[in-house]
C-alpha cells in the first residue's frame, strides 16, 4: 500500500533474491506460517462468534453483564490512558533532555512492567491492598475495597500500561533534539506555551502510537486483571474475563461473541497504528 | 515559572522529576518492593521447600521449556518473514506486514480461546492432527504453540529493520569475490543479524515466561504436567498461600533477571566481534 517502490531500483543488483525457485518457497513457507498462526485464527473468531446466527451474537454483547463488562473495560482504559500519557510525556521530556542521577534506574523501573509476569502484577497489588496485605487491615477498617473490586483492576491495568507513551515519545524527543525549544525560550515563550506549541507538535505522531497501543493493552489486559478481579459477575468482570466466564461455562457461542469484539478492538488498533505511521513518516 | 536551575537551559526539569518519580515510585516501587518484604515473612527452610516441591519443579520446566521452544521457533520464522518481507515483493505484502503485529494488539484471552478451539481435537486443526497422532490442546505442545504465537512479532520486528539496513554494497561485494548465495547468506549477512536475532529471541523468551492468559486456556492446567508457573502463582493466590505465590514469584523474577543478565552480555560480546571482525 505505502510506497513500496523506494526499494525497486535495488532489485537488479541484489545478489541474495535467490532462484525464482527459492524464492517462492521461502515466500510460500513464511507465508503458510502466517496463515496458520494469524489469519485463520482470526476468520475462526467470528466464525465461532457468528455459528448460531445474528440473533445469539447481540444477545450475547447486549446482555446485563456483557454490558457491564463493557463499561467496565471502558472505564479502565479511561483512566489509565490519560494518566499513563500525562506521566509519559513528563518522563519523556525528562529522559530525553537533562541527565541526572538515578537516570538509569529510573529507565529500568519505568521498563518493569514490560518484563513482569502481568500475574506477578497483580499479585503485588493484592499483597498491597488484599485483605492480609499490608494495607488490607486499615482499608478493611475504612471499608474501602481495592482488591476484589473495581479499583484494583484500575490500578493493575495502569501498572501493565504505564510504559507505552514513554517508550514511543523518548525516542522521537531525542532524535528531535531541543533546538527549537531553546529558540522559543530565548525569544521569551514561556516553558508551558513552548511545550505546547513547539514540543508536543513536534512528538505528536509518536504520542498518538504510545497511546493507541496503551490503550489496545489496557483493554485486552487478562492476566492482571484477573488476579485482583475476583470474578464478581457483572461487577468485577472486564470483557476478557466475560469471556473467560463463558467459555468456562460451555457457552462458546457467547464467548467468542464478546472475544470478537475484543478482535475488532485488536484491528482497529493495527490500522490506526498503520496510519500513524504512514503520516509520521510522511511528515 | 520557577527559578530555573543554572545548569539546565531548558525548563520543567524539577517538575517533570518530582512527576516521574512519584508516579514510579508509587504504581512500581512500592508495589514491587511489597513482594520481596512478603519473602522474608517466611523463614529460609520454608521458602525452599515452597520454591523446590515437586509441583513447582515441574511447572518451572515446562515454563522454561515451553518458552524456549517458543523462541526458537520465533527465531527461525521470525528471520523467515522478516526476510521476505524485506527482500520480496509479493500481493498482499502490506497486508502481511500489518497483520504481523496481530499478537501485539490481540487480547491474549481472546488467543487462548481461539487457539485451544482450533487445536481441540474437533477443531479445524486438532481434527487433522489427532488423526496424526499429535494432540496438541490440553498438552505441553500447546503451551508451545499459545507462546510462539505471543513470541511472533518479537524477532520479526528486531531483524527487519536491520535487514533493511544492510547495505547492497557488501552483498555485492561477496558476490564479486565468487560467493555463492549461500555463503554470502552465511557468512555476509548472517553475522550481521545476529545480535539482533538475539535481542528479538530473548525478548520473546521473557514474554514467555511470564505469558498467563494465552496459556491458561490450551494447557487443561493440570498440576505436575500441563501447569506453567504463572498458573501456579494464581493457584496458590486463590488458596490464600500469599507466601507461596510470593515465594514463586520471587524465583521467577531472579530468573527472568539473570535471562536478561545473561543475555545483554551475550549480545555485547557479538557486538564486539561484530567491529572486531569488521575492522580486521
Amino acid at each position: 500500500m505505502f510506497a513500496p517502490s523506494i526499494h525497486l531500483p535495488r532489485r537488479k543488483t541484489r545478489t541474495l533474491e535467490g532462484s525464482p525457485w527459492v524464492r517462492w518457497t521461502l515466500v510460500t513457507v513464511a507465508l503458510g506460517f502466517l496463515a496458520v498462526f494469524l489469519v485463520v485464527p482470526l476468520v475462526a473468531v467470528f466464525s465461532f462468534a457468528f455459528q448460531k446466527g445474528w440473533e445469539a451474537y447481540l444477545t450475547a454483547i447486549a446482555e446485563p453483564e456483557a454490558r457491564s463488562a463493557i463499561l467496565l473495560t471502558l472505564m479502565a482504559a479511561v483512566i489509565a490512558v490519560p494518566l499513563n500519557l500525562v506521566f509519559g510525556l513528563a518522563a519523556a521530556w525528562l529522559l530525553a533532555r537533562f541527565r541526572f542521577r538515578g537516570r538509569a534506574l529510573l529507565l529500568t523501573l519505568i521498563d518493569l512492567p514490560f518484563s513482569v509476569s502481568p500475574v506477578i502484577a497483580g499479585l503485588i497489588f493484592v499483597l498491597l491492598f488484599g485483605r492480609q496485605g499490608w494495607l488490607g487491615p486499615l482499608l478493611f477498617e475504612h471499608d474501602i475495597h481495592v482488591i476484589f473490586a473495581v479499583p484494583g483492576i484500575v490500578l493493575a491495568t495502569v501498572f501493565i500500561t504505564l510504559p507505552f507513551v514513554v517508550r514511543e515519545v523518548l525516542p522521537v524527543m531525542q532524535t528531535q533534539g531541543s533546538d527549537e525549544e531553546e529558540a522559543a525560550l530565548t525569544l521569551g515563550a514561556s516553558g508551558w506555551r513552548t511545550f505546547l506549541r513547539i514540543t508536543l507538535p513536534k512528538v505528536k505522531w509518536g504520542v498518538l502510537y504510545g497511546v493507541i497501543l496503551c490503550n489496545a493493552r489496557a483493554m485486552g489486559e487478562f492476566g492482571a486483571v484477573s488476579v485482583v478481579s475476583g470474578h464478581v459477575r457483572g461487577v468485577t468482570t472486564t470483557l476478557p474475563l466475560h469471556a473467560e466466564i463463558l467459555y468456562n461455562e460451555y457457552d462458546f457461542a457467547g464467548a467468542f461473541a464478546v472475544a470478537s469484539l475484543l478482535t475488532l478492538l485488536a484491528l482497529v488498533t493495527l490500522v490506526l497504528k498503520k496510519y500513524v505511521e504512514w503520516r509520521s513518516e510522511a511528515s | 515559572m520557577a527559578p530555573r536551575s543554572r545548569r539546565h537551559v531548558l525548563p520543567g526539569f524539577r517538575l517533570s522529576l518530582g512527576l516521574t518519580w512519584a508516579y514510579v515510585g508509587l504504581l512500581v516501587l512500592i508495589p514491587l518492593s511489597s513482594l520481596f518484604l512478603k519473602t522474608f515473612s517466611l523463614t529460609w527452610p520454608q521458602f525452599w521447600e515452597t520454591v523446590t516441591a515437586p509441583r513447582a519443579l515441574a511447572a518451572y520446566k515446562l515454563s522454561f521449556s515451553a518458552s524456549l521452544a517458543a523462541a526458537l521457533a520465533n527465531v527461525v520464522f521470525g528471520l523467515l518473514v522478516a526476510w521476505v518481507l524485506v527482500r520480496y515483493r509479493f500481493p498482499g505484502r502490506s497486508l502481511v506486514e500489518s497483520l504481523v503485529d496481530l499478537p501485539f494488539a490481540l487480547p491474549t484471552a481472546v488467543a487462548g480461546l481461539t487457539l485451544t478451539t482450533l487445536f481441540s481435537s474437533k477443531g479445524w486443526y486438532g481434527q487433522y492432527l489427532e488423526a496424526w497422532g499429535l494432540k496438541v490442546a490440553y498438552t505441553s505442545v500447546g503451551v508451545a504453540v499459545a507462546l510462539t504465537f505471543i513470541g511472533l512479532p518479537f524477532v520479526v520486528r528486531t531483524v527487519q529493520p536491520v535487514l533493511e539496513d544492510i547495505d547492497v554494497d557488501v552483498e555485492e561485494a561477496a558476490a564479486t569475490l565468487g560467493a555463492t548465495p549461500w555463503q554470502t547468506f552465511t557468512r555476509v549477512l548472517f553475522p550481521a543479524i545476529v545480535p539482533a536475532l538475539l535481542s528479538g529471541f530473548t525478548l520473546a523468551f521473557a514474554r514467555a515466561l511470564g505469558e498467563y492468559g494465552s496459556v491458561v486456556f490450551i494447557s487443561g492446567n493440570m498440576p505436575l504436567r500441563t501447569e506453567i508457573v504463572p498458573l501456579l502463582i494464581v493457584t496458590k493466590l486463590e488458596q490464600y498461600d500469599y507466601a507461596g505465590a510470593t515465594a514463586i514469584a520471587v524465583v521467577m523474577l531472579l530468573a527472568s533477571f539473570l535471562l536478561l543478565l545473561a543475555v545483554n552480555l551475550l549480545q555485547r560480546w557479538s557486538h564486539r566481534r561484530l567491529e572486531a571482525r569488521s575492522r580486521a
